[in-house]
């Protein structure tokens, strides 16, 4: 929502840089909290009657009972992994807010922004649990350990904010179209282009071009191949494999 | 046109779809997209192509299209205005980036045996920079919207991969133009679908001939 205050310049004067609004929209803000305040249980549990229960309405019809449940073991480690993922991208939010490295840097207007993205990325975790009990057992949280890269400094740390939504978005793209359920292909869409936003936003804060090209590994002092090398480049977005990411992201992950 | 097995859901057909807020809605929202989506309320620009097609997957690019052929025609009208350079930058990318999808939908089609729909003529109310960027966040929204909705629909694994990697670029897109109107890139926690019925009268008003504010028209 524009201020309406400080109309967007319209001459030739030069305009605020584009990434600073992403700094202020109070309204926005208030919408976001009164969202990200309500809770999931209705979707999820009509997804879960879709899935689990005897109703033709919802639930695909299986060719047998064998297929129905490789097609649900399928979804479940998609899932399981789609959740791996965002416990990653929580954890990793989280950190970052509480390690305070931004203070008094360039990113420190941002952390309202990577905040709010933290708390999507927690109602992701909540949303995908609740799916994957519907199918079995859920994945267990990982314990992430992101210390190098905070030993590297704040825009190492935004570089990698950039990176993981990135390769979340990735992530997503590559299991689409291998999911068998329709409704949770549905969910999948819904989170995937949500990822892709935030991976837009970020790559904009740390002077990526916008679809994650180029200039990435200048903010981590890495090439971006480092972490992920995933960076969709023009008019269509790259899909990247199960292996790929797990490999990338469990980087972070502390094996027990 | 609507078959048999596109029509809506008898349990479905009561869920509210619009107006949500709360990301538990969306997902239902998106079950209930994903049921009722049809290919009924495409209109003439999409008729022909039915005709010809197998309904389908044919049906669902080629509205896809349609809304490419949109954008990337509002992109075009938008550098006629005076724009900011960083904001010209991102009407001349994402302007380009709709013509490639515009060039890969319509392949798509053909691929499917079916046949490219056309390109309609459209009337964008944009004067300058604000009132460009205000529109250009709707409709990014609302591609998003539109491919999510579809995506469960999509018969092809091949055609679901090829749709997911625009509609990815399209919440990039959008992202960036919700931030150049100072507005939260990621509004919804779990992105909204829409129905074909939805983005056609969303859109109709762009398109010239089409009445503004007349019903979705039924072709079958």
């Amino acid at each position: 929502m524009n201020d309406s205050a400080t109309p967007m310049a319209m001459g030739p004067e030069p305009q605020e840089p584009a990434v600073s609004r992403l700094t202020r929209d109070d309204h926005a803000r208030r919408r976001f909290l009164k969202m990200v305040g309500s809770g999931g249980a209705g979707a999820f549990a009509l997804l879960a009657a879709a899935y689990g229960s005897t109703s033709a309405a919802a639930a695909p019809p299986p060719a047998s009972s064998k297929s129905a449940t490789a097609a649900a073991g399928g979804d479940l480690a998609i899932v399981n992994y789609a959740l791996t993922l965002e416990y990653v991208e929580a954890e990793f939010y989280a950190k970052a807010i509480d390690s305070g490295i931004f203070k008094n840097t360039r990113f420190a207007k941002y952390s309202d922004v990577l905040k709010r993205f933290g708390h999507q990325e927690n109602e992701h975790v909540v949303a995908l649990k609740h799916v994957a009990k519907t199918l079995g057992t859920p994945a267990a949280k990982p314990t992430t350990d992101f210390s190098k890269v905070f030993a590297k400094g704040p825009a190492a740390v935004a570089g990698l904010a950039a990176n993981v939504e990135n390769l979340g978005a990735a992530a997503y793209l590559g299991q689409a179209p291998r999911i068998h359920s329709r409704e949770i292909l549905a969910a999948a869409l819904s989170i995937h282009t949500v990822e892709a936003r935030h991976a837009a936003a970020l790559n904009l804060v740390v002077g990526n071009g916008i679809t994650g090209k180029a200039a990435a590994h200048k903010a981590g002092g890495k090439p971006p191949a480092k972490y992920f090398g995933i960076l969709p480049t023009g008019a269509f977005a790259d899909p990247d494999t199960m292996a790929t990411v797990l490999a990338l992201a469990g980087q972070f992950i502390v094996k027990s | 046109m609507a078959t048999k097995t596109e029509l809506t859901d008898p349990e479905l057909a009561g869920v509210e779809i619009d107006g949500v807020t709360r990301g538990a809605f969306i997902l239902r929202g998106a079950l209930a997209a994903s049921a009722i989506y049809g290919t009924s309320t495409v209109g003439p620009f999409v008729s022909s192509a039915l005709a010809a097609g197998d309904g389908g997957d044919v049906a669902i690019l080629n509205f896809a299209l349609t809304l490419e052929y949109l954008e990337s025609a509002f992109y075009k009208k938008a550098l006629g205005l005076h724009l900011s350079s960083e904001t010209r930058q991102f009407a001349q990318t994402f302007g380009d980036d709709e013509t490639q999808h515009v060039a890969a939908l319509q392949k798509a089609i053909q691929s499917l045996g079916g046949k490219p729909g056309a390109k309609p003529t459209f009337s964008f109310p944009i004067t300058d920079e604000k009132s460009f960027l205000t529109l250009a966040q709707k409709l990014e929204d609302t591609g998003v919207e539109a491919y999510n909705g579809a995506g469960p629909k999509i018969k092809s694994k091949k055609i679901l991969a090829a749709a997911g990697s625009i509609v990815q670029i399209e919440g990039r897109h959008a992202a960036i133009i919700r931030i150049l109107n100072g507005a939260f890139p990621a509004p919804h926690t779990f992105d909204r679908t829409a129905n074909a019925a939805q983005v056609a009268a969303r859109i109709a008003p762009l398109i010239k001939g089409q009445p503004p504010h007349s019903p979705p028209r039924f072709t079958g």
